[in-house]
């Protein structure tokens, strides 16, 4: 009797199944979607000045430690938490490493990796807090937000610490080794190209392997022009970013820093016990402490590591402004959750992914970017991004009533 | 000829096909204490709930007739309008407000529209703490600074600040102790002489023989009859008869397991409530489990298995937890949940939806949680997950999970496949233990049997077994031995030849009646 039953179950299977994958990678693409209707209204609103070279070059390294604290800020979202702190402490270990490097002329790769544990210091600093007395991650960070304001304020007496020497900016500012060619009156630089080249050859790779793996287990693959389809998609963003690179000045050194935190963090988030963890202590707290996780040690961990992230960008902000000024890193927090919710994450937590928050993360920075560009000053920028902000979170929102009843 | 206040007639109450109330008729008369006694689900609760409005007028079957009128009502404040009031067995009140402020709570002395009168408010707080002699009791005292009595007695204030005239008490004392007990039905007694009556529902039976007039049993939402103390003599025998006296039809799949030696033992257990560290919830608890054997814990709400269980399971539950857990003839430490996760002892909560699941997530998802560090990763880092389908798809096909993938979201699926999923992660984790607490609460008979055959087949593999369960009949069906324990002490072990309901709610009377006698 099982046999059949379970025969017939197979057929029914696959077909509900497709749908379902179809409905849900829809959902997956709709941000990258929308990211890019975004950028397409305001490269047409701007005479396509938004696609120059120079300013998709701008656009990674202004956005590049918003995106690098949106993934932190993921972490602490999946759980249903925020972190108010990032911004100040974005802009206290900053000061520090400027302090450090200019003050007392401690060699920089000490210096940074010093302020890489200052920043691990503070996150265990508010883990305590969160962890072992309980108090709501709320309270904590908005606690920090104004103490490390304020010792901002103090270390840097009020003013701004700079220039710093260029060995330093080149984090922010600077580039990976470049090899310019002259091609038909272009110049051209070489290695952003084949960088481009070798990530499209990787994804491939990378699909097919996956195809293979799960045809290998008796798993049902997605039909192959899906595939081809994703894959041309993803090869054409790819390769649209390295093309305009290399007609720049080539790979900003930002966009390494970046592309590897990316990688590491969706492993972690999708692949990996810890990762799988956060999700469950998001999704249901009690489930989870019923299940063996140890639910206060995650929340401890999520906020280490946003401290981490958080002094890794404020190296960041501080190479690309080669100064520290007080003010740095004002809003970032505000910046950074509001890519999470953007980009599909739950606000009750559990839901959520890397690279939604990036997407996220990017729709914000397009729309700043194509603002200026227009001219448009910037508190309507704000209404702007505010009423973004809303316009998603209703729209997912709303689609889930609907699939509710 | 009789004075009756109350009078309800052929009430019927069905839950999504499920009868809970079939043809009720219950009768108070006017100033009489009437105590309310059934089994947990025999629709006690349900019954009040009708009365006072919480299942508005059109959603039951048969009629209200109150004072001689027929009553329609929509909701709890037309009931209350009326003098109707219910206290529920979970109190109504705000600890961090005052007595005063508790009392008034929703029915507030106003001027002008919405400015309160706090003269007025604590002159009248006073006055009907007078009433029921709390008259030393500071009325700016915060409720939550009171015991448990004293703070059931605040509910009785305000309910007669209400103008009360049929109060509803749903197990009043099970929170109590012996003297905060003795109070409140003195205080009963008392009202009773003011001319207010009383509904009490009650598991106790010594103190339901001692105060009320009249007593009606109700089984599997039938009322079985009204005992007059006016012309029989109260026999606590002929109630416990009346509660449990079903028939028990063959619902429960037979088993047919060799049981071996004893695989799991607590020795000496004691643990102490978690809010307040001094209040001992379990007492000396001893127990044991064969290999291949299904012992059950019986008791009342409120008994202290849930707790019992959580404090075995990586302390989840209670403070100052001491005692021996022997596991295989060794002494074990389980510390934690992972700990007990690593010791092979699983822990199926009763609460599925809200312990058991993370219900945005997928049945894989869920089904691998427990043992992503042991079964699912290289190390517990990195999921295998491959292996997580294969598993998952093997126990839907095992344990017959009624479902289209193994991808579908828990929270779509229905409560018994529900159920299964949460058995499932727990048998994925390999147990020698398995506790499960309240497996077939809310899900249907089918999907009952289904559990049934499940733990069967759990105890044929030579699992030992431990089944927490409110449901005396499955625990009859389904036990080779049964322990009966009552505010947190074993009141009696049971073998599969003595089981019978009169017997262990005689045992749990008996206990109950004994601590009275100790305590004194």
């Amino acid at each position: 009797m099982n046999g059949v039953s379970a025969e017939k179950n197979i057929g029914q299977v696959t077909a509900d199944k497709q749908m379902k994958e179809h409905v849900q990678q829809l959902k997956q693409y709709g941000m990258i979607i929308a990211l890019i209707v975004i950028y397409g209204i305001f490269a047409f609103l701007s005479d396509f000045k938004n696609t120059a070279p120079m300013n998709v070059n701008n656009l990674i390294m202004q956005n590049s430690y918003v995106i690098i604290l949106s993934i932190g800020m993921l972490l602490c979202c999946l759980t249903g938490n925020v972190d108010l702190s990032v911004g100040s402490v974005v802009a206290f270990t900053g000061a520090l490493a400027a302090i450090m490097i200019l003050d007392y002329h401690i060699a920089i790769p000490i210096a940074v990796i010093v302020t890489l544990l200052i920043g691990v210091l503070i996150g265990i600093w508010q883990g305590f807090f969160i962890s072992f007395l309980g108090i709501s991650p709320f309270i904590v960070s908005l606690a920090n937000m104004l103490v490390f304001r304020g010792l901002t304020l103090v270390v840097l007496n009020g003013q701004t610490k700079g220039p710093m020497p260029a060995t330093f900016t080149k984090i922010g500012a600077g580039y990976l080794p470049q090899v310019f060619v002259h091609a038909g009156g272009v110049r051209l630089e070489l290695l952003a190209l084949l960088a481009g080249v070798a990530i499209s050859i990787a994804v491939i790779m990378m699909e097919l392997n996956s195809r293979k793996k799960k045809a290998k287990v008796g798993f049902e693959n997605p039909p192959i022009i899906v595939t081809v389809i994703k894959l041309f998609i993803i090869i054409c963003i790819i390769n649209f970013f390295t093309l305009k690179f290399s007609l720049y000045m080539g790979l900003p050194f930002v966009l390494a820093i970046m592309l590897g935190l990316i990688l590491i963090y969706a492993f972690i988030t999708t692949s990996t016990v810890p990762g799988r963890q956060i999700y469950a202590v998001g999704g249901n707290k009690k489930a989870a402490a019923l299940s063996g996780i140890k639910t206060d040690r995650v929340m401890f961990w999520i906020y280490t590591n946003m401290g981490l992230l958080a002094a890794l960008a404020g190296i960041v902000l501080t190479a690309r402004n080669a100064s520290a000024t007080p003010k740095a890193g004002d809003m970032f927090e505000m910046d950074a959750i509001a890519a999470c919710y953007i980009g599909g994450t739950a606000v009750a937590g559990g839901v959520g992914t890397v690279t939604g928050a990036v997407v996220g993360a990017f729709i914000m920075g397009v729309l700043n970017n194509g603002m200026s560009l227009l001219g448009w000053s910037v508190d309507v920028q704000r209404v702007i991004k505010g009423l973004v902000l809303l316009a998603a979170v209703a729209v997912d929102v709303y689609l889930k009533q609907k699939k509710k009843s | 000829m009789n004075d009756n206040i109350l009078e309800m007639t052929h009430i019927i109450k069905e839950f999504s096909g499920f009868r809970a109330l079939d043809d009720v008729n219950f009768t108070v008369e006017r100033g009489e204490i009437h105590a309310l006694c059934g089994e947990n689900g025999a629709g006690k609760s349900t019954l009040m709930n009708v009365l006072s409005g919480i299942y508005p007028y059109g959603t039951y079957g048969g009629d209200i007739i109150y004072n001689k009128n027929v009553c329609k009502f929509n909701d709890i404040k037309e009931s209350e309008k009326k003098g109707i009031v219910i206290i529920h067995q979970e109190l109504a009140l705000i600890p961090q407000l005052s007595i005063a402020e508790n009392i008034f709570l929703g029915n507030e002395n106003v001027r002008l529209k919405n400015v309160i009168d706090w003269d007025i408010t604590q002159k009248k707080a006073a006055e009907v703490l007078a009433r029921i002699g709390l008259d030393h009791e500071n009325v700016n005292a915060l409720v939550g600074d009171l015991g448990v009595g004293k703070q059931q007695m605040i509910e009785i204030a305000k309910a007669l600040e209400k103008n009360v005239e049929l109060l509803i008490l749903d197990e009043p004392t099970s929170a109590l102790n012996e003297e905060e007990s003795n109070m409140l039905l003195e205080l009963l007694l008392d009202l009773k002489k003011q001319g207010i009556t009383s509904i009490m529902i009650s598991h106790k039976l010594n103190e339901v023989s001692r105060v009320s007039d009249n007593i009606t049993a109700i089984r599997d939402g039938r009322t079985i009859e009204t005992i007059h103390r006016g012309h029989e003599p109260i026999d606590e025998n002929r109630i416990i008869k009346d509660m449990v006296g079903r028939e028990l039809t063959n619902l429960y799949p037979a088993r047919k397991v060799e049981k071996g030696d004893i695989v799991f033992e607590v020795k000496n257990w004691n643990v102490y409530d978690e809010e307040n560290p001094d209040r001992k919830k379990l007492n000396d608890i001893n127990f044991n489990v064969r290999k291949g054997e299904v012992v059950g814990f019986a008791g009342l709400m409120g008994a202290g298995r849930t707790e019992l269980a959580m404090s075995i399971f990586g302390r989840t539950y209670g403070s100052k937890i001491s005692g021996q857990i022997i596991k295989d003839g060794e002494e074990i430490i389980i510390k934690d949940v992972q700990g007990a996760i690593n010791k092979k002892v699983a822990y199926v909560p009763e609460d599925r939806k809200t312990y058991g699941l993370v219900l945005i997530n997928d049945i894989k998802w869920n089904m691998t949680l427990a043992s992503l560090h042991n079964k699912f990763s290289n190390k517990g880092e990195v999921i295998a997950k491959n292996d997580e389908i294969i598993a998952a798809k093997e126990y839907c096909d095992k344990i017959n999970i009624k479902t289209e993938s193994v991808d579908k979201v828990v929270g779509q699926l229905s409560g018994g496949n529900q159920q299964k999923v949460v058995l499932a992660k727990w048998m994925l984790s390999d147990p020698d233990v398995l506790i499960l607490d309240e497996p077939t609460r809310g899900i249907d008979v089918g999907a009952k049997f289904e559990i049934y055959s499940i733990i069967n087949s759990l105890a044929q593999q030579g699992k030992a077994v431990v089944m927490i369960s409110s449901e005396m009949p499955e625990l009859l069906g389904m036990c080779d031995r049964l322990y009966v324990l009552n505010e947190g002490e074993i009141a009696g072990e049971v073998p599969k030849q003595e089981m019978d309901q009169e017997h262990i709610m005689k045992i749990i009377m008996n206990h109950i009646a004994g601590k009275g006698t100790r305590k004194k």
